[in-house]
């Protein structure tokens, strides 16, 4: 049994996937030249002045939205003051009081099912600009490229309370973030980052431990590392008696450890106050609504969806509601089909993703549009073909590009559903085989599917599986 | 000559009877042997090629080819802007302040840039890296601050007109200080691009002139609002229209003997009440009014402006621009320390410090949110206030101008911006108009509008200036 409980607490940092900076106009494109994007403003020249990118505005409200959060009707920008020779201004734009989005939640999925969790906020702010330190050898270069571009951080409730359910959460902001469409979700580049608080406290207490603040952390692996490092730590001092102390530590990947890098005597005051350049931002129910009507169907509503109205199964709706691209396929492919959702469902989970395993593919980059794959279902719904050969068609239609219509029809592969012809082969059978008709009789039902398998065996597999047993049952009985 | 107005200069060009380039060079002949008396100017634009800086679309208009002087906290795009600081005694803006760029487009000409307190912090212009201004009225008195440069400019007829910024009294009082007349408009109506900040929510570009139609003249030109100024309100912009006779009958005056009574100089006491006379004179009806939190302005803006200022000048870090340390330095934090020690005069120093302190954790509250309420407070009595009243007309200064070292207290200094700040910190239109002189030397009052109404100052005092001619005189050595 544990002694201890794990509280965890994430910062998720979201860069916003943008065109331009939150205040200044300049092009926030990833990986240009350093210093190639930075207006005066982004330079903090005397007298320059921010003006909110309404489009920041909009993703995050709809991030809000998505997260079923408050968004309060007025917010506002404040100025968070440090010095650092990559923040040009000497203060941070970002919110203090009134962010842009309040108290939300977002299921997470964990290893006793799913649970709800907490978010106490988001507020927009700009990011700082990049410090090389191991550039030169004597000297620190900042690329201001990044100063300005848009983030919004997401402020968890300290209700993780293991490394796994702190990556479920992140993985699950992920998803929506990506999902809507706010954000490129790039970790290598940093469009995705994460802060984490740990604390221990004795089991069962009702008093937060003192918590440490792991920073910067950029990949799912890592945060679990990092985390689990960190509560062995605090855990061996604590057992030792010995006291956590709080402070900023930063996790070093190599080493697979965290390291003290900056004590809280250290922590800076930064003086929040409403930024004087940028007047109270009043949220209209017009543009609430207006952001609601470009959102994209949420994972959840896409799940009641499916399972309500297209009767899918649980698991096959969940795999498939939260999987923006899987999801978009399948409609996509299901509105240009007669086949049943239900059907489309498992043959897209199971066998389409097996080919795409298979291709070390996925389904971004599959070359089967949705149309043709539709094409596929058509003709496996109308008995033209059988699911096992509707997988060797799709496989041929992956490497050859051609539809299933012409493949089927090129190779011969349409199931034989015509009744005359089973009719005859099978009449052919009885014929041919009086003992396994005796026994048959006899009572020994394997001989049906003895049956079964020459029809399947003289036909290639094309027999239609339905109407060959249909019409086996007939004749035998006539016997 | 030198003493005409924008309508007659602009009369003289029309007729051809002077041509530009001879208008100007008359104000630079000026402006070359006059400085070295005054110390107003920073920079004398002597190249200046009036002819080719009009275009097809200024070359006409009542300000085409009229001179101007822009206050130092102007950028000016490849001409120095150093805010009357060391720290960007180097300092070349690339570009224009959207104030220098309207008049510009108007076709006005500008000679210079005046000198100032640093930053804009000061009420006697003995606060500027390059030297203190003397007041043309009296050589060894200052001309008030911060925006004393341009007060004597205009009062020693440098120019006809300059631009000047107004905090807490930066440009009324200075102008009662030089005998001129000076305008704020209301706060969001000109533009603060590109104005070098102090105090955010305080600042407010302004003109100076010698009298109310010169003033209205120009803020036509100047003010309206700009896409890189989210503080720039959008309201519809008015014209200057000159009043035609001098009758008030039916303006209700605003009138606060508190104030009256806290002059404490009976001559300044005496020409306030006399002008105040001219006024029902020509028909206006003096109200007594009562602005119950006006007592707690200083104290309220001497915490706001430096807080705002506190984050304003974290810019100035040697980093990318300014002012940087010669010596080396054993980590960043020694090279802020050096290089903002060296770049700020002390006043400024003074000033970065109250506002920190007042942001500080723990202080916030009880200070800067204090503030903020009283800012409100006096907000809500200017609208009572306006609610019985058209205008209001109270003092613009306790005193007359001082001699240069007398005020070494900054309390005592701040004290006497009692009357100046808070139309101030509640963001109304004022300005200071010369009125009867106080032992030789010249007395402003001051008139306030209520918000976004700037024509009902500027007709008041137009009207005054029809039946008196205070604004008309010179200083004798300049003549």
């Amino acid at each position: 049994m544990s002694q201890w409980d794990v509280v965890i607490g994430l910062e998720i940092h979201v860069r916003l996937a943008l065109d331009s900076k939150l205040f200044s106009g300049a092009s926030a494109q990833y990986g240009a030249a350093p210093n190639s994007q930075v207006s005066f403003l982004d330079a903090a020249l005397p007298g320059t002045l921010p003006v909110v990118n309404e489009r920041a505005i909009d993703y995050a409200v709809r991030f809000g939205l998505s997260i079923d959060a408050d968004i309060p009707e007025v917010t506002r920008f404040a100025r968070k003051n440090y010095f650092y020779p990559d923040l040009p201004k000497g203060y941070q734009i970002s919110q203090m009081d009134d962010p842009i989005v309040g108290r939300g939640q977002i299921e997470i999925e964990t290893d006793k099912g799913a649970k709800i969790v907490n978010i106490t906020r988001a507020h927009l702010e700009e990011d700082a600009g990049k410090s090389i330190h191991d550039q030169y050898d004597d000297w620190t270069a900042i690329d201001l490229n990044r100063a300005g571009t848009a983030l919004i951080e997401v402020v968890s409730e300290p209700e993780l309370y293991s490394a796994k359910e702190a990556v479920a959460y992140m993985r699950a902001i992920y998803n929506r973030v990506t999902f809507l469409g706010i954000c490129d979700g790039n970790l290598q580049e940093g469009s995705f980052r994460c802060d984490a608080n740990v604390s221990l406290k004795p089991t069962g207490s009702e008093t937060l431990g003192t918590r440490a603040e792991i920073k910067n952390l950029n990949s799912f692996r890592f945060i679990e590392k990092a985390i689990n490092f960190e509560i062995k730590r605090q855990k061996q001092r604590l057992e030792r008696g010995e006291e956590v102390v709080q402070e900023t530590r930063l996790y070093d990947a190599d080493k697979d450890q965290t390291r003290t890098m900056r004590s809280k005597e250290d922590a800076n005051d930064y003086r929040y106050f409403p930024d004087p350049d940028l007047p109270a931002l009043n949220i209209t129910a017009d543009r609430l609504a207006k952001q609601r009507a470009v959102m994209p169907e949420l994972p959840e509503a896409k799940l009641t969806r499916y399972t309500r109205e297209w009767h899918l199964p649980e698991d096959d709706a969940r795999q498939l509601a939260y999987d923006v691209a899987m999801s978009q396929f399948y409609e996509q492919s299901q509105a240009l089909t007669k086949a049943e959702p239900v059907d489309n469902a498992k043959f897209l989970i199971t066998d389409f993703n097996a080919l795409l395993n298979e291709q070390d593919s996925d389904i971004k980059s599959t070359n089967i549009s949705p149309g043709q794959y539709a094409g596929l279902l058509d003709a496996m719904s109308s008995g033209e073909i059988s699911r096992k050969i509707a997988k060797q068609v799709l496989a041929e239609m992956w490497t050859s590009g051609e539809s299933a219509e012409t493949i089927i029809e090129q190779q011969g592969l349409a199931q034989i559903s015509d009744s005359g012809a089973l009719q005859s082969i099978i009449t052919q059978l009885i014929k041919d085989n009086p003992n396994q008709v005796e026994q048959f009789k006899a009572g020994n039902d394997k001989m049906f599917n003895y049956f079964i398998g020459q029809v399947m065996k003289q036909t290639k597999g094309q027999a239609n599986p339905a109407q060959t047993k249909q019409i086996l049952e007939e004749l035998l009985s006539n016997e | 000559m030198i003493n005409l107005s924008i309508r007659e200069l602009n009369q003289l060009l029309e007729k051809k009877q002077i041509s530009l380039p001879e208008l100007s060079s008359i104000y630079l002949d000026r402006c070359q042997q006059f400085n070295p008396l005054l110390n107003a100017l920073l920079h004398i634009n002597d190249d200046i090629q009036p002819e080719q800086l009009l275009t097809a679309d200024n070359a006409t208009g009542l300000l085409s080819g009229i001179p101007l002087i822009h206050k130092d906290l102007f950028s000016t795009h490849g001409v120095r802007t150093t805010a009357g600081s060391r720290m960007l005694a180097e300092y070349i803006p690339p570009f224009d302040a959207t104030v220098v760029a309207r008049l510009n487009q108007a076709g006005m000409m500008s000679l210079g840039k005046a000198n100032m307190d640093e930053f804009a912090m000061g009420s006697s212009n003995e606060y500027s890296y390059f030297g203190p201004v003397n007041n043309p009225w009296d050589l060894n008195r200052v001309p008030g601050g911060s925006s004393g440069g341009s007060a004597a400019a205009v009062a020693a007829r440098l120019t006809p007109v300059a631009t000047a910024s107004d905090t807490g009294g930066s440009i009324r009082q200075p102008a009662a200080f030089c005998g001129i007349t000076g305008i704020k408009p209301s706060y969001g109506r000109a533009s603060r691009f590109g104005m070098i900040a102090f105090a955010s929510s305080l600042d407010q570009a302004g003109v100076m002139a010698v009298s109310a139609d010169d003033c209205g003249l120009v803020l036509e030109a100047m003010m309206g609002h700009d896409d890189k100024d989210s503080t720039s309100i959008k309201a519809d912009p008015w014209s200057w229209q000159a009043p035609q006779d001098a009758a008030m009958q039916g303006l209700k005056v605003g009138v606060i003997p508190a104030w009256i009574e806290q002059l404490t100089d009976d001559d300044i006491k005496q020409s306030t009440l006399s002008a105040l006379e001219t006024l029902v004179e020509q028909g206006a009806e003096l109200i007594e009014v009562d602005l119950p939190h006006a007592e707690l302005a200083v104290a309220a803006y001497y915490i706001l402006a430096p807080a705002e200022a506190s984050a304003n000048l974290a810019r100035f870090d040697g980093i990318r621009f300014g002012h940087q340390c010669a010596d080396k330095s054993d980590d960043i934090n020694d090279m802020y320390r050096k290089t903002r020690s060296e770049g700020f005069g002390a006043e400024v120093q003074r000033r970065i410090m109250l506002g920190t302190w007042a942001l500080s954790s723990g202080y916030y509250d009880d200070y800067y949110c204090q503030a903020q309420r009283i800012r409100r407070l006096i907000s809500e009595d200017f609208k009572q206030a306006f609610s019985q009243v058209d205008v209001m007309a109270v003092p613009v200064s306790p005193e007359v101008p001082f001699k240069h070292g007398e005020k070494s207290d900054g309390v005592n200094m701040y004290q006497a911006d009692q009357f100046t700040i808070p139309s101030s910190l509640a963001g109304l239109p004022c300005l200071s108009m010369p009125i009867q002189p106080a032992h030789n030397l010249p007395v402003g009052l001051q008139l306030i509008g209520p918000y976004f109404n700037e024509q009902i100052i500027l007709t008041t005092a137009a009207k005054f200036q029809m039946v008196t001619d205070y604004h008309r005189q010179m200083p004798e050595a300049f003549v």
